[in-house]
């Protein structure tokens, strides 16, 4: 049972640990294995070089997301090479026994939109995905990180990594979000206040008024965009909505057992009187609509302010911000509201849950995607998909000119035929502004929440999400 | 598995922070299932858009086995297919100001150092390297030094990645089978791992 003064983190690493390792790695059990096509053939192709068998088969989980095309997800895909890597999935899972989420069962999507919505993320527990946006689960109060290929091999063979230990930071978000602001927001300020490496060697640990206020589907997004700010992991306090959101859920344990596991879950939140390597603190009320400037997601401003000048930056950043507005094509001092896009992408395991598409469709209803905008909206899971359309948010976002498509990662990494081409600017509700990210060499990203995204598609340009008033209901 | 005491070798110079893992091997190349050919499509949209002013299309730094970089160095995905694609193309070893944590990690999968120096270091290596393109460059392991015509520097690796490194326990998988049936047994305390 816990002591007093543990953090989450510690308890869960505490409970996960198979044994110490020569220089002080942890060897840590990982309850929860979750994979998909891009990261995962390597390391069963090594494993099977290795004669070794997959060792828990049934405590790992695979979909296919990145390649999967949005239009058409009929077999054999249109791309030979995307055919052939759903192929080696499905013929690596059916031949090791894992589970496999496939696009003709009905609970496919984006890895880390199905993991909680099957009821597989799960808290205290301990989550590792060849991807780095694994965080996400973090939301539950679980331990979730990305890992290379070489540690899916480790786990498929062994259920477990060598790790060292993180320390564990604080992020306090104290008093209430304003309207229109939304968890994106609170991310992007977070990570332009601490930098995109501030979190190496950490974990974060956020809380506060403003976190505790959020739903879980904010949370995942809080969660998901830790990897931005450099920290591996990122999560949550379980609490009763985190309790409320899992029961019933396929995978989450039902009945009798539903209620052992809850009061397991309550105990392993950090402890009222818990220590931390560091704390940091932020105000709500001063979070605005973000959007980043950039080609990294600490690029990043309230919609009012204006993109940086050179000048005026300290002698480390400067390279790097004249380096960024020569790439995206900006002029320092300008105001990033009113700059045009020529493309909006709803969706990613960032956002495109419910609650996100929800946002988008009140702001899609007030007006029309601008002429010459391409607006896409890719719905996370099949789950996800058909919820909004029991709602029938596709109608309004079809009758408002964006196309209404199928569950994937989509334009958020540009592995399917969904790509920016040339130099189109995009209006993107995913997690990274790198240069090149959105599948077009040269193309550019501005990142900001969903609401964010449809509102410039109406407009044709970045605007200000808390200037369209929608009366009706969603 | 082999042990690692040191990387030898000329070295190149790339400038700039936060080079993220989309730019060292941009998404699109990795709708394959082996890594055989992340060598040909290292820094690809880069290097096209330098037209030849990349570092890695620089002559001087041909056959050059250890990168010099700046801070963050591989940030953003998790993807392997990116120290893949440096070690295809030709880089043991990579000193830098700060790494990303999933990189590094992955570098050390694969047997690749990775050592930090402070910036003035960085400079100055960088320096004597763009002066003197052909002279060596010595990584030692174990002592987390870089020496150079610049002189030896002390560096940082830390101390679970350097055990790995110099008693050749980087490639973790047989490590961590060592534990045999502990693992077994640790599963057993953990109620969701057995449904409850």
């Amino acid at each position: 049972m816990s002591q007093q003064g543990q953090n989450l983190f510690s308890k869960v690493w505490d409970a996960h640990k198979v044994r110490e390792l020569p220089g002080g790695q942890t060897q840590l059990l990982v309850g929860t294995h979750l994979i998909h096509e891009v990261t995962s053939p390597q390391a069963f192709a090594m494993l099977r070089e290795l004669g070794l068998p997959v060792r828990f088969p049934n405590r790992t989980f695979a979909t296919v997301d990145h390649i999967i095309p949005t239009e058409d997800q009929n077999r054999p895909l249109s791309d030979p090479l995307a055919e052939s890597m759903l192929s080696e999935l499905e013929r690596n899972c059916a031949e090791s026994g894992v589970r496999f989420f496939g696009p003709e069962g009905g609970q496919q999507g984006v890895i880390h939109v199905i993991g909680p919505e099957l009821g597989l993320t799960l808290p205290g527990s301990t989550i590792a995905c060849g991807d780095s946006h694994t965080s996400t689960h973090g939301a539950f109060g679980a331990i979730a990180f990305g890992i290379g290929t070489s540690q899916v091999r480790d786990i498929l063979a062994s259920q477990c990594l060598a790790l060292a230990r993180l320390k564990v930071r604080r992020i306090e978000v104290t008093g209430q979000l304003p309207p229109g602001v939304y968890a994106k927001d609170v991310i992007l300020a977070i990570i332009r206040k601490l930098g995109v490496n501030g979190g190496v060697g950490y974990a974060y640990e956020y809380g506060g008024e403003a976190i505790e206020a959020m739903d879980m589907e904010a949370r995942m997004t809080l969660c998901n965009m830790s990897i931005e700010g450099g920290a591996r992991c990122g999560y949550v306090n379980p609490d009763e909505k985190t309790v409320e959101y899992l029961r019933g859920r396929p995978f989450a344990p039902q009945g009798e057992a539903f209620e052992r596991a809850a009061a397991d879950w309550r105990a392993v939140a950090s402890d009222p009187d818990a220590q931390y390597d560091d704390v940091v603190t932020l105000d709500a009320a001063q979070i605005e609509p973000s959007v980043t400037w950039g080609i990294h997601p600490g690029h990043n401003i309230g919609v009012l302010e204006s993109v940086p000048t050179p000048g005026e930056a300290n002698d480390d950043e400067r390279a790097g911000i004249e380096e960024a507005i020569a790439y995206m094509d900006l002029t320092p001092g300008q105001p990033i509201q009113g700059t045009p896009v020529d493309v909006a992408f709803i969706g990613s395991c960032t956002n495109g849950r419910i609650s996100d598409l929800r946002e988008a469709a009140r702001i899609a209803e007030t007006g029309h995607v601008k002429e010459g905008v391409r607006a896409l909206v890719v719905p996370g899971s099949q789950e996800v998909a058909r919820e909004a359309e029991a709602e029938g948010l596709h109608l309004v976002f079809e009758k408002a000119g964006f196309q209404w498509r199928q569950a994937g990662c989509s334009m958020c990494l540009a592995m399917n035929p969904d790509k920016l081409i040339g130099r189109e600017l995009c209006a993107s509700s995913s997690n990274r502004n790198f240069k090149g990210r959105q599948g077009s060499p040269s193309g550019r990203t501005l990142l900001m929440s969903p609401a964010m995204v449809a509102a410039a598609a109406l407009a044709g340009q970045v605007v200000d999400v808390r200037t369209i008033k929608n009366e009706g209901k969603h | 598995m082999d042990e690692i005491t040191e990387t030898t070798g000329r070295g190149c110079v790339m400038r700039g922070d936060d080079i993220d893992t989309d730019r060292i091997i941009p998404a699109r190349f990795m709708k394959v299932i082996t890594f055989d050919d992340m060598g040909l499509h290292c820094f690809e949209d880069d290097r096209k858009s330098a037209k030849g002013n990349h570092p890695l299309d620089d002559e001087k730094y041909t056959g050059a086995e250890i990168l010099v970089v700046g801070k963050n160095f591989g940030c953003g995905s998790s993807r392997e297919h990116a120290p893949q694609s440096l070690m295809r193309f030709g880089f043991q070893g990579f000193i830098g100001e700060s790494f990303a944590e999933i990189f590094a990690g992955n570098c050390t999968s694969l047997g690749l150092v990775c050592v930090t120096l402070p910036s003035e270091d960085i400079e100055k290596l960088r320096e004597s390297i763009e002066l003197d393109p052909e002279q060596e460059i010595r990584i030692d392991v174990a002592e987390s030094t870089v020496q150079s015509r610049a002189g030896t520097m002390q560096g940082d690796i830390p101390p679970g990645t350097k055990e790995q490194l110099i008693h050749g326990r980087w490639n973790s998988t047989s490590v961590l089978l060592e534990a045999g049936g502990a693992i077994e047994e640790t599963a057993a305390q953990i109620p969701y791992v057995n449904g409850y």
